[in-house]
């Protein structure tokens, strides 16, 4: 089975940029993308985007052609939704297309605009992620989701709003650097504790941004790699997918993921690594809590002990397991549809050391990015290793 | 077609099961409980559902504040939304009767449906024992 490379990737810079159309933001990751491959777009034979809003956002649906025409490009398009895992179930899709043998060239990625539409519409447009009978229409919004899940939390481990404060702190700390992040400054953990109310315990500086953006990737098979001398020395060796019930409500557990470590488990066996091996990830910390619960669903801390990590510098960049050195989600912002893809992005740089933060991590060779959809219904997990 | 908002089947009708007082479940043969609409249990595949009495009072298992919500709910602002086990099911809805600061986690609430302040639309709601 063919080891799929990632030959380039390509960013918008990730803001407010709400005159900007998803389609023009995803020309633009896309091209930077190829141009980064170093290969000609009429290789291109597949295209796999994700979006999650933009029928509310641009009154626009059947968004995979508009996708290829806006590079030029013509071949199957195919636009792909899960919520805030769409374009990492993208990169999933395209994943397993290369190694079917059905095509040796792929583009995948993904584009959200979000900022055009007032706080209430987005806020709106954000929560037909979870069940509309009996989330929605009880006056559940995203933030109030994950609230339920950090109280659960705080209940049954003791975590603190102190403890989530330094997640947040962690992730701007990373992002300073990051030219493409929607939050390129500094905060301290009294400023997170000070900021107002969203969905108490939850609070401004524990949830993402609203953001406008896109990220695109050129993958292709080892063979074709080898045969024409592409610069890809990272390979994505392991992909899983996992999903649990829609409403909270409904679940087995609200203080755990399963659909993540469902998700996990498949992609470090495909992979053939166990968590230990694990140098560095990127996970969905739409808010402070996703964090703590991914990093415990991927098997890097046991449940309860995740909350924490960020407070005990474990998972600061110079701490074992760095994660989220791209300022994840709270600082590089969340364009919902191009987050999963950005996520692999960004984790290929870091690998290939070409990130900002790449110095920091330079004998680092494996990295695993966790993209969710909703309180984490739909997950998308990826190893990706140095394989030259 | 038609102008007129079509209903929800199974959910309006579990809305108003609660309004007068009589909620209901769905169960299937090997005990799995779930919410309407259904025609298969969520749990187990089993497609012979039957509706059962949800007992009268649950439990608060987490809670929350809601500051920022969505624009049906502009004017209702601050409330709390708690996810309640009733045993066989839990549900969602937001807590009344008590000032949102103060809900806790294993308060004893019964289920009941109010209005909203912003549109007067249903809501399901759970009242502090």
């Amino acid at each position: 089975m063919t080891r799929v490379r990632v030959a380039g990737g390509g960013l918008t810079h990730f803001g407010v940029h709400p005159e900007r159309t998803s389609r023009e933001l995803f020309g633009e990751a896309g091209e930077a993308a190829i141009e980064d491959a170093g290969i000609d777009r009429s290789e291109i034979e597949s295209i796999f985007f994700g979006n999650f809003m933009g029928e509310l956002s641009e009154h626009q649906g059947h968004m995979g052609p508009l996708a290829a025409e806006a590079l030029g490009i013509d071949a199957p398009a195919t636009r792909y939704e899960s919520a805030c895992a769409s374009s990492g179930v993208a990169v999933r899709q395209a994943v397993l297309n290369v190694r079917s043998g059905e095509a040796d060239v792929v583009l995948v990625g993904g584009a959200e605009r979000m900022n055009n539409l007032p706080t209430a519409d987005a806020t709106d447009a954000l929560a037909i992620a979870a069940d509309d009978l009996y989330e929605v229409k009880a006056g559940m919004t995203f933030p109030g989701a994950y609230a339920l899940m950090a109280d659960a939390y705080f209940d049954e481990y003791d975590g603190s709003r102190e403890d989530l404060a330094h997640v947040a702190v962690k992730n701007h700390e990373n992002a300073l650097d990051n030219e493409y992040a929607q939050f390129q400054k500094a905060i301290s953990v009294e400023k997170a504790m000070d900021a107002p109310p969203v969905a108490e315990p939850l609070h401004l500086y524990d949830a993402c941004p609203f953001t406008d953006g896109a990220a695109a990737m050129v993958l292709v098979s080892e063979e074709y790699a080898e045969e024409n001398d592409l610069d890809a020395s990272v390979a994505i060796t392991g992909s899983g997918q996992g999903s649990d019930r829609l409403a909270l409500q409904d679940r087995r557990y609200l203080t755990r993921t399963p659909a993540a470590e469902d998700a996990g488990e498949q992609a470090y066996e495909d992979a053939g690594v166990s968590p230990e091996d694990v140098d560095l990830a990127e996970v969905h910390d739409c808010f402070t809590i996703a964090e703590a619960l991914a990093i415990e669903a991927l098997g890097f801390f046991e449940p309860g002990e995740g909350i924490g990590a960020a407070r005990r510098g474990e998972t600061t960049a110079d701490g074992d397991l760095p994660v989220n050195l791209s300022g994840g989600l709270k600082a590089k912002g969340h364009p919902v549809g191009a987050t999963g893809a950005s996520q692999v992005v960004e984790m290929a740089k870091l690998l290939d050391g070409t990130h900002h933060n790449a110095e920091k991590v330079p004998e680092a060779t494996v990295g695993v990015t966790h993209n969710a959809g909703g309180t984490v219904a739909s997950t998308a997990v990826h190893v990706l290793e140095v394989v030259e | 077609m038609s102008d007129e908002p079509a209903r929800d089947a199974g959910y309006d009708d579990f809305v108003d099961a609660a309004k007068d007082g009589a909620p209901y479940y769905l169960e299937c043969e090997a005990g799995h409980g779930s919410l309407p609409p259904r025609m298969v249990c969520p749990d187990c595949g089993d497609t012979n559902l039957e509706e059962k009495e949800l007992p009268t009072s649950g439990t608060i298992v987490a809670h929350n504040v809601v500051h920022v919500p969505t624009p049906r709910f502009q004017d209702d602002t601050p409330y709390a939304t708690a996810i309640v086990d009733f045993g066989p099911v839990s549900v969602t809805g937001q807590v009344r009767g008590v000032d949102p600061q103060e809900v806790e986690n294993g308060q004893s609430v019964t289920l009941d449906v109010d209005l909203t302040d912003t549109n007067e639309d249903q809501v399901l709601v759970f009242d502090v024992e």
